[in-house]
């Protein structure tokens, strides 16, 4: 891998279409992400029961929601970045 | 329990702490110019920048403090890493790319961008400082603590090694060495877990686990009817008198030898316990004997073993990952808690008892003291909780010594690379903490008293190289978090402060010079907190760090982004406002009465710990109304996304 200490240019220059274009982007798979965390915080805080039941493989739900919301930030994660526009 | 430190260890540490400085002093001449100094050139690969995230990131409280959770509690520690790991996607989504786009050196820069106003320069520089100072008091304290049973120095030597080392980082070649000594840390810290993990699970699961090589594994007495304790020929019972009265204790004398033994009383049947008693002449007696490794001593017996296993086998052998988890919510785990009973002569003893907890009860959320409360009908406690997730996910992208990190890469791509293997690496850890922790649990290598200790212990379970291993790698954990707050801090202090705000004029060379000057005063700060805060409990100062970053630095970098009309005195209002409320409720919260000050939480003014749900909307209440009230007509403000 190549490693560069030396000085770079200033700032890039980026359109402002595709500026605004990646913040939708992030703004709306922000509020996916939310609905996942959003609901994984109600269920744990008000319904602690339901998450001790095991749902899948006899694993429980708390578990499994709890890896999932890793793997989920981590898919969304690699949508943001297929789905952003370089500028130049 | 006493542990034996090992010099293999230190040896292993010094390794690494002398490959690390010899990195900096090669690299020192790289960064002599501001740029080189501040944000490593701007020319770090996106690749390292990722993992360097995780180094920075991962500090001592995760890799300890939520190991030892979930060895002693269960599913609660996991929480934690959920938490801290969520707050990576408000980094990559809403920050990283603006904080990119808008500054130079700082997040200070960032902020400032539209208005270059001295009040927010001011406002976001102290921020800045106090949240960089609360993060390093845990990270120097977490030092201490690993120093004396690890390595075996006392509590400041560890404080001074870690200050000194990263101050020597720091100052010799800034942005660049911290980058390296993140990403070795980084790399080093997930593939040793990731390989703990697969010998856990090559283990599997045992009622008669290995425990510290050379030390048989006690396997506790446990509901044994209480006849079989009282009624045998030389055992006197104590009465339950004084402090004694009403507690579920039986204490029973040893005619022969007059120790003391303590028992667990639930219904007519007794379980062992282990005590510690401090005499009021500061003499320590370990289950009724003089603390100690030698004839006529005694010292606490390490713990932590599954009392039932599904289909009641003593052993599972080998199991896949999701067999290990489905393995643990069907046994059951003799699981340890304490109580504390302080006699008339000032006898204070501690009494560490078997709690034998169904996996079903403690791989779900409320199986520890700190999140128990959810499994109540309390609304405020339920708050507590939830804010104190609002805090983790939302202080992430609000610490300085992580968005600094955005600098050091060339470009909006990279830095969103950079954040997608960020999040690949530390969400992988977290991943593996899981398996950690209960794999710590089940070892029978866990030293009741220090649940800090779980993850060392765990690998000493293993062998004592990995042990060695382990905890130097532990060590240099805490140097890579603490160069990195270091740098943030002498950034605020050379270029927002001394540069921006105070104005003065300083060349490339001298600008340099003052941060590293900054870098050494920030150096020496770390080392006092280090050495005042000991006993402070580590986690929760880290919670409280996120909490304050949060309050203070969210609102104004989210509104600046996302609303036209926010104006300078409402950035300076929001984080100003959001630092002090936050920082004014921790002080005034139980867990502070408790914890800080000592005195009866139940009288605490606001009524839950963490402020963050309350604070955080207040930030953002405050920059609305503020910007409303001081918009200029005709200085219309550009949009900046």
């Amino acid at each position: 891998m190549a490693l560069h200490f030396g000085e770079h240019g200033e700032r890039e220059q980026e359109h402002e279409g595709d500026v605004a274009h990646n913040t939708r982007m992030g703004v709306i798979l922000f509020f996916v992400y939310i609905l996942f965390y959003g609901g994984f915080m109600i269920l744990s805080a008000f319904w602690p029961k339901v998450m001790s039941r095991p749902i899948l493989g006899g694993v429980n739900l708390a578990v499994m929601y709890g890896f999932g919301l890793i793997v989920i930030a981590l898919v969304l994660a690699l949508i943001y970045m297929r789905v952003c526009r370089k500028s130049n | 329990m006493i542990h034996e430190s090992s010099t293999l260890a230190v040896f292993v540490f010094l390794f690494f702490a002398g490959t690390v400085l010899g990195i900096s002093f090669y690299l020192g001449r790289r960064a002599k110019s501001a740029k080189g100094y501040f944000a490593a050139g701007g020319g770090i690969h996106w690749a390292v920048n990722g993992v360097a995230f995780a180094g920075d990131y991962l500090s001592a409280a995760s890799f300890l403090g939520i190991c030892g959770m979930i060895a002693f509690f269960g599913y609660d520690g996991f929480l934690y890493s959920i938490g801290y790991l969520a707050g990576w996607i408000v980094a990559l989504f809403i920050i990283a790319e603006p904080l990119k786009r808008l500054g130079r050196y700082t997040f200070a820069d960032a902020l400032d961008n539209r208005f270059n106003s001295r009040g927010i320069k001011l406002a976001a520089a102290v921020s800045t400082l106090v949240v960089s100072c609360f993060y390093l008091i845990p990270q120097m304290v977490g030092a201490g603590a690993l120093v004396q049973p690890l390595l075996g120095f006392p509590h400041y030597v560890g404080v001074l090694v870690v200050g000194f080392i990263v101050t020597i980082i720091v100052t010799t070649a800034g942005m660049v060495s911290t980058t390296w000594v993140q990403f070795i840390k980084g790399t080093l810290l997930v593939v040793l877990c990731a390989f703990i993990t697969v010998l856990i699970l090559l283990r599997g699961l045992s009622t008669q686990p290995p425990g510290i090589p050379g030390k048989e594994v006690v396997v506790f007495k446990a509901g044994v009817p209480a006849a079989e304790v009282t009624g045998v020929a030389g055992a006197e019972v104590l009465p339950e008198e004084g402090a004694w009265a009403g507690k579920p204790y039986v204490r029973v004398r040893n005619k022969t030898t007059g120790t003391v033994a303590v028992w667990r009383k639930e219904g007519d049947r007794l379980s062992e316990t282990q005590t510690v008693a401090v005499l009021k002449d500061g003499k320590k007696l370990v289950n009724g004997l003089p603390r100690g490794k030698g004839e006529g001593q005694a010292d606490l017996a390490s713990v932590g073993y599954p009392s039932k296993l599904p289909g009641n086998v003593e052993k599972t052998g080998a199991l896949g990952p999701v067999e290990f988890i489905r393995t643990m919510e069907e046994s059951e785990v003799v699981l340890w808690r304490s109580d504390r009973i302080v006699d008339s002569d000032g006898t204070a003893t501690t009494i560490y008892y078997q709690k034998p907890t169904a996996g079903k009860d403690f791989m779900a959320p409320g199986s520890s003291p700190t999140f128990s409360k959810v499994r109540g009908s309390k609304f405020t406690d339920k708050l507590d909780f939830l804010s104190l997730m609002l805090a983790l996910f939302c202080g992430t992208a609000s610490l300085p010594h992580i968005l600094i990190r955005y600098y050091t890469v060339k470009d909006q791509a990279s830095a969103r690379k950079s954040t997608v293997v960020g999040i690949a690496a530390i969400g992988f850890f977290y991943v593996l903490t899981l398996f950690l922790g209960l794999g710590a649990m089940t070892s029978g290598a866990l030293d009741v008293t220090d649940s800090n200790m779980s993850a060392p212990l765990l690998a000493r379970s293993f062998s004592e190289l990995l042990f060695a291993v382990i905890s130097a790698v532990a060590f240099t954990t805490v140097l890579g978090t603490v160069s990195g707050l270091i740098m943030a801090a002498s950034g605020a202090v050379a270029h927002d402060l001394m540069t921006n705000f105070m104005k003065m004029e300083m060349n490339e060379h001298r600008k340099v010079r003052a941060a590293k000057v900054a870098a050494m005063c920030v150096g020496v700060v770390a080392i006092v907190l280090g050495i005042l805060f000991a006993k402070m409990n580590v986690n929760f100062l880290v919670g409280w760090a996120f909490n304050i970053a949060a309050s203070a630095n969210l609102p104004a970098l989210v509104m600046l982004l996302f609303w036209k009309r926010t104006t300078k005195q409402g950035i300076t209002a929001a984080v100003i406002v959001g630092m002090l409320s936050s920082l004014g409720w921790i002080l005034l919260s139980a867990q502070a009465y408790k914890d800080v000050y000592g005195i009866d939480p139940a009288g605490a003014i606001v009524p839950f710990s963490q402020p963050a749900i309350v604070t955080i909307p207040l930030g953002f209440a405050v920059l609305v109304i503020v910007s409303l009230l001081t918009q200029r007509p005709g200085e219309k403000t550009k949009a900046a996304a």
